[in-house]
C-alpha cells in the first residue's frame, strides 16, 4: 500500500477545485461563543434560518462560505446583547418571511393555521355524530 | 343513496382540484431568486475598507451624496461577474456611476479580475464576512442595485447583467435621479 502514499499527499496539496474563494471563515462561522448559555441560544436560532445559498438547508447545516457568514451575524448579535428574536426580525426585514423557518401568523400564512383546526372541529363533529349516540343507532338499525 | 353520490362527487371534486393545483405548480418554473426586502429602504450604515489600492473604499456617506449610483456586488471567484463585465462597461460609458463591494475577495485576486475585465468601478468596498451584503438582502453575486440621491435602495437587479437588462437598469437610474 506504500504506493498509496504519495498519491494521496497530491490530492492533499490540490487546493479544492470547486473552491468558492480564498478568504477564512468569518470569526464566528466555525467558534462557538465563549458564554453556553448564548451558545444556546445563537444555535437554537441558527437550526430555524434558511440559507440563501442552499435553500433546503439550514444555516447550522450548511458549509456554504455565506451561511457561515451568516452564524458570524447571528452569534456576534446574541453576543452584543441582542434576543433570538431580535436577529431573526433583522434578517427577516432584509430576507421577508423566507429566511425563517419559523411561520409566523400573517395575512398570507394564517390559513396554514387555521384550516388544521377547521379540520380537527370537522373530524370532532363527524365522530361525535357517528358514536355520540350509539344507543339511538343500534335502536334504528334493529328498526330498520 | 342519493346523499351518498353527491357526497362521493364533491370529494371526487375536491380531489381532481388538489392534484389539478399540484400539477400546475410543479409546471411552473421555480423561481430561486430571493428578493431583497430591503427595497425602498434607506441604505444601512456601514463603512468598508478598498479593496484595491487604485480605488476608495465604501461607506453609507458615499451614497448619500446626491447623486444616484449602481451598487454592483461582485466577487473575483464569481463566473457570471466576468460574464457581466461588457454590461457594466456599457452602463459606465452611458453615465452611470458604478461604485462596488468585493465580497469575501483578497485584494491580489480583485486586482487580477479587474485587469482582465476591466474597472467600471469609482469606488469598491472590501467585504470579507459578507456583513454588507447580508445587511442589503442580498443573497448571492453578482446582484446589481439602484441606490438614489439620498442612499435610498429603488431596485435591485438579481443575478448577472445581460444585454437587454441594460435599458431597464439605465432607466431605474434616471428615475432615481430624478
Amino acid at each position: 500500500m506504500r504506493w498509496l502514499l504519495p498519491i494521496l499527499a497530491a490530492f492533499a496539496l490540490l487546493q479544492p477545485a470547486a473552491a468558492q474563494d480564498r478568504m477564512p471563515p468569518a470569526p464566528y462561522a466555525y467558534t462557538q461563543l465563549e458564554d453556553p448559555a448564548l451558545e444556546e441560544q445563537a444555535r437554537e436560532l441558527m437550526h430555524t434560518l434558511r440559507c440563501l445559498k442552499c435553500q433546503s438547508q439550514s444555516i447550522a447545516d450548511s458549509d456554504a462560505p455565506m451561511a457561515g457568514d451568516m452564524r458570524h451575524q447571528v452569534r456576534s448579535r446574541i453576543a452584543a446583547g441582542e434576543s433570538p428574536d431580535e436577529v431573526r426580525n433583522w434578517l427577516v426585514s432584509r430576507y421577508g418571511d423566507y429566511v425563517s423557518y419559523e411561520p409566523q401568523v400573517s395575512s398570507t400564512t394564517w390559513p396554514l393555521f387555521a384550516i388544521p383546526i377547521v379540520l380537527l372541529l370537522l373530524a370532532g363533529t363527524v365522530l361525535l355524530r357517528r358514536i355520540g349516540r350509539p344507543t339511538d343507532t343500534a335502536d334504528e338499525g334493529e328498526s330498520a | 343513496m342519493k346523499r351518498l353520490r353527491y357526497s362521493l362527487w364533491i370529494i371526487v371534486g375536491i380531489a381532481s382540484a388538489l392534484f389539478g393545483l399540484f400539477a400546475y405548480q410543479l409546471t411552473q418554473p421555480k423561481d430561486e431568486f430571493v428578493q431583497s426586502a430591503m427595497v425602498g429602504e434607506p441604505m444601512p450604515d456601514f463603512e468598508l475598507p478598498p479593496a484595491v489600492p487604485a480605488r476608495p473604499g465604501l461607506s453609507r456617506a458615499d451614497l448619500a451624496d446626491g447623486e444616484a449610483k449602481l451598487l454592483n456586488v461582485f466577487a473575483s471567484w464569481c463566473i457570471p461577474c466576468a460574464a457581466e463585465a461588457p454590461q457594466l462597461e456599457a452602463l459606465e460609458r452611458s453615465g452611470a456611476n458604478i461604485v462596488a463591494v468585493a465580497i469575501r475577495d483578497r485584494p491580489e485576486d480583485v486586482e487580477r479580475f479587474l485587469s482582465v475585465y476591466g474597472n467600471p468601478f469609482t469606488r469598491i468596498g472590501r467585504d470579507d464576512i459578507s456583513e454588507v451584503q447580508l445587511a442589503i438582502g442580498s443573497s448571492g453575486v453578482p446582484e446589481t442595485f439602484v441606490i438614489d440621491g439620498d442612499g435610498v435602495i429603488t431596485y435591485q437587479h438579481i443575478g448577472d447583467i445581460r444585454e437587454n437588462d441594460v435599458p431597464k437598469l439605465l432607466e431605474e437610474l434616471r428615475k432615481a435621479q430624478s
